[in-house]
């Protein structure tokens, strides 16, 4: 996973006074029109960087935890083939942070400094990570239509103007694929099985109908920074265009199932666009704020592996740990 | 071949496996930094992996019932892991030691089966130890890389030493049919295994400035299925699931 399309602090943004030396703006920005990739040594406007790494590392942090909800239920999933699927799955997730950690740090901010501002809770991660996993059902569902939303952001986003994220993109779709199809394993297996867990899967469904919509951000304003953003090619796509074209894709996939969202007005209009009940922005803004049902659980845990083995972080920087091999 | 001493070595080797196994998932998100997040799922996969197989083969050549019926459907005391690895995880300390001492113990054993008179546990055993090969790698990588790095380090690592050495010699306690299986050549024994291991671990312990603990004082029991609470526990959460709606396919 999991970019989430929206990244939390833009719209606040008050304009940049700096003032950009014109002549290399107008070389960077014919760059990005050829299509070329910026790379972490070449020039790039303070907007530019800024925007980048808070969108890089909110999209880490989302990876780490996002990997939590998921992770409980490895030691509870049922038989062989759902343990070793989920075990890898969450391990891809926590590598997929570990990439863009490091694709943030080409942009100078270093994996220690982007934790702590995690944990201070000054960076924010993708909401849908503050909802609980209550069952297995919410496995299936996070699996198939979580990675699902992620994989329409991220497929986006590998097309944008910065080298080392795009990169870093490409291998973590690729890996998102085959979560996609873990995860509609799991979901098909629920969806025909027994009346017990088709009931478990439908719960689980309507709890997460409306993460699922806040996923991409609340609707477009237009707004300069948004226009400049896209032009930079940092914002692909609009908010509303992803939510239509991950509602169009997967809204049938789960009905043919049986399955159904819990909005009598969720539907697709003649341009193609999808109209659903008012999902409750303020609810979003309130999660994004850290009052949402797992804010301070997901964080407390964070808080934990970092003080529970800070011994090990300083034994690792300490001269006497004695230097060893590679292992391969 | 005597199937019933085969079918006992089996059964202990797949327990071990998956019991393992399970506890170093229980790292996955929480690792104490993202590469060793990494590392211990990559290792716990491979465990799980390899306890599937032997279950594989036990229904096969054995006709066991399949792999999620044994690996998850059993009474805890039907389980024969010893008991190491039901133990709950206290800390990386603990966590770290364990995997040093169970893997060299897994390494040495999968590499004497290769000459094993049961063909298919062999061909088994020769590809089970190219992966346990890096998971040996790995352990003494960080056991020296945190033995001597820091006081603090050192006394948390001697700590978990002497409290899972004990546990880590029972995992050579003999099954009832140990000497059948050595008399046919199906293994060559647990006693011969503990003796090439403590050859083995003895120096790296103490290159990394740790000390073995002198006690002979085996943690038995796990073989003959007697096991701490510990595994209760472990058992119900990991059929939680399944338990839920039996005979439901997930």
């Amino acid at each position: 996973m999991y970019g989430g399309g929206y990244i939390p602090g833009q719209e606040n943004e008050k304009p940049d006074q700096f003032q950009e030396d014109p002549v290399k703006l107008k070389e960077f920005e014919d760059r990005i029109a050829r299509g070329e990739k910026i790379e972490p040594h070449d020039w790039m406007p303070r907007g530019y960087r800024k925007q980048l790494i808070r969108m890089i590392e909110q999209h880490a942090h989302s990876e780490i935890i996002g990997a939590l909800p998921e992770g409980t239920w490895i030691t509870r999933a049922p038989g062989f083939r759902r343990k070793m699927a989920l075990i890898a799955k969450v391990q891809d997730e926590v590598g997929h942070g570990q990439l863009l950690y490091n694709a943030a740090e080409t942009l100078g901010k270093s994996r220690e400094e982007m934790m702590a501002d995690l944990l201070s809770g000054k960076s924010k991660y993708s909401n849908v990570f503050n909802y609980p996993a209550k069952t297995w059902a919410d496995v299936a569902v996070i699996g198939f239509l979580i990675d699902a939303a992620a994989i329409v952001n991220q497929v986006a986003n590998s097309k944008g103007s910065y080298g080392p994220y795009c990169r870093a993109l490409e291998r973590i779709c690729y890996e998102e694929s085959f979560h996609l199809k873990q995860g509609h394993d799991a979901f098909v297996a629920l969806a025909t099985g027994t009346k017990k867990q088709r009931a478990m899967l439908q719960d689980a469904v309507n709890r997460w109908y409306r993460p699922i919509i806040h996923f991409f951000g609340p609707p477009d304003v237009a707004s300069v920074h948004t226009e400049k953003l896209m032009r930079w090619k940092v914002k692909m796509m609009s908010n509303d265009a992803m939510r239509n074209q991950y509602l169009s894709s997967y809204v049938p996939k789960v009905r043919e199932l049986g399955i159904d969202f819990p909005d009598p007005n969720l539907r697709k209009n003649a341009d193609g666009t999808w109209s659903f009940s008012d999902p409750d922005w303020d609810e979003f803004k309130r999660v994004i704020k850290g009052d949402g049902p797992c804010n301070k659980e997901r964080l407390a845990v964070r808080k934990w592996v970092e003080t529970e083995h800070r011994w090990i972080r300083e034994a690792l920087f300490n001269p006497n740990a004695k230097y060893t091999l590679p292992l391969s | 071949m005597n199937k019933e001493a085969a079918q006992e070595l089996m059964l202990k080797m797949a327990d071990d496996a998956l019991i393992y196994g399970h506890r170093l998932s229980e790292w996955t998100g929480i690792g104490p930094i993202l590469e060793e997040d990494i590392a211990f799922s990559s290792i716990s996969q491979d465990k799980v992996g390899h306890a599937w197989q032997l279950y594989q083969l036990l229904e096969e050549d054995f006709g066991m019932p399949g792999p999620d019926q044994l690996g998850f459907g059993r009474k805890e005391n039907e389980y024969k892991c010893c008991r190491l690895n039901e133990l709950y995880t206290r800390d990386y300390a603990f966590a770290l030691i364990r995997h040093f001492l169970m893997d060299h113990a897994e390494f040495i054993r999968y590499s004497l089966l290769r000459a094993s008179s049961y063909e298919a546990l062999a061909q088994l055993a020769k590809k089970v130890r190219g992966e346990i090969k890096y998971h040996v790698l790995h352990a003494d990588t960080w056991v020296k890389k945190l033995g001597a790095a820091t006081e603090e380090s050192h006394s948390r690592m001697q700590a978990a030493l002497n409290e899972a050495f004990p546990y880590a010699l029972g995992i050579f306690e003999p099954g009832p049919l140990e000497q059948e299986l050595i008399d046919t050549g199906i293994f060559i024994g647990e006693e011969r295994l503990q003796s090439e291991w403590l050859d083995e671990i003895r120096p790296i312990i103490e290159e990394s400035g740790l000390q073995l603990p002198a006690t002979t004082d085996a943690a038995m029991g796990g073989r003959s299925g007697n096991h701490s609470s510990d595994l209760a526990d472990l058992l119900e959460e990991m059929s939680e699931v399944l338990r839920s709606d039996p005979g439901a396919n997930w």
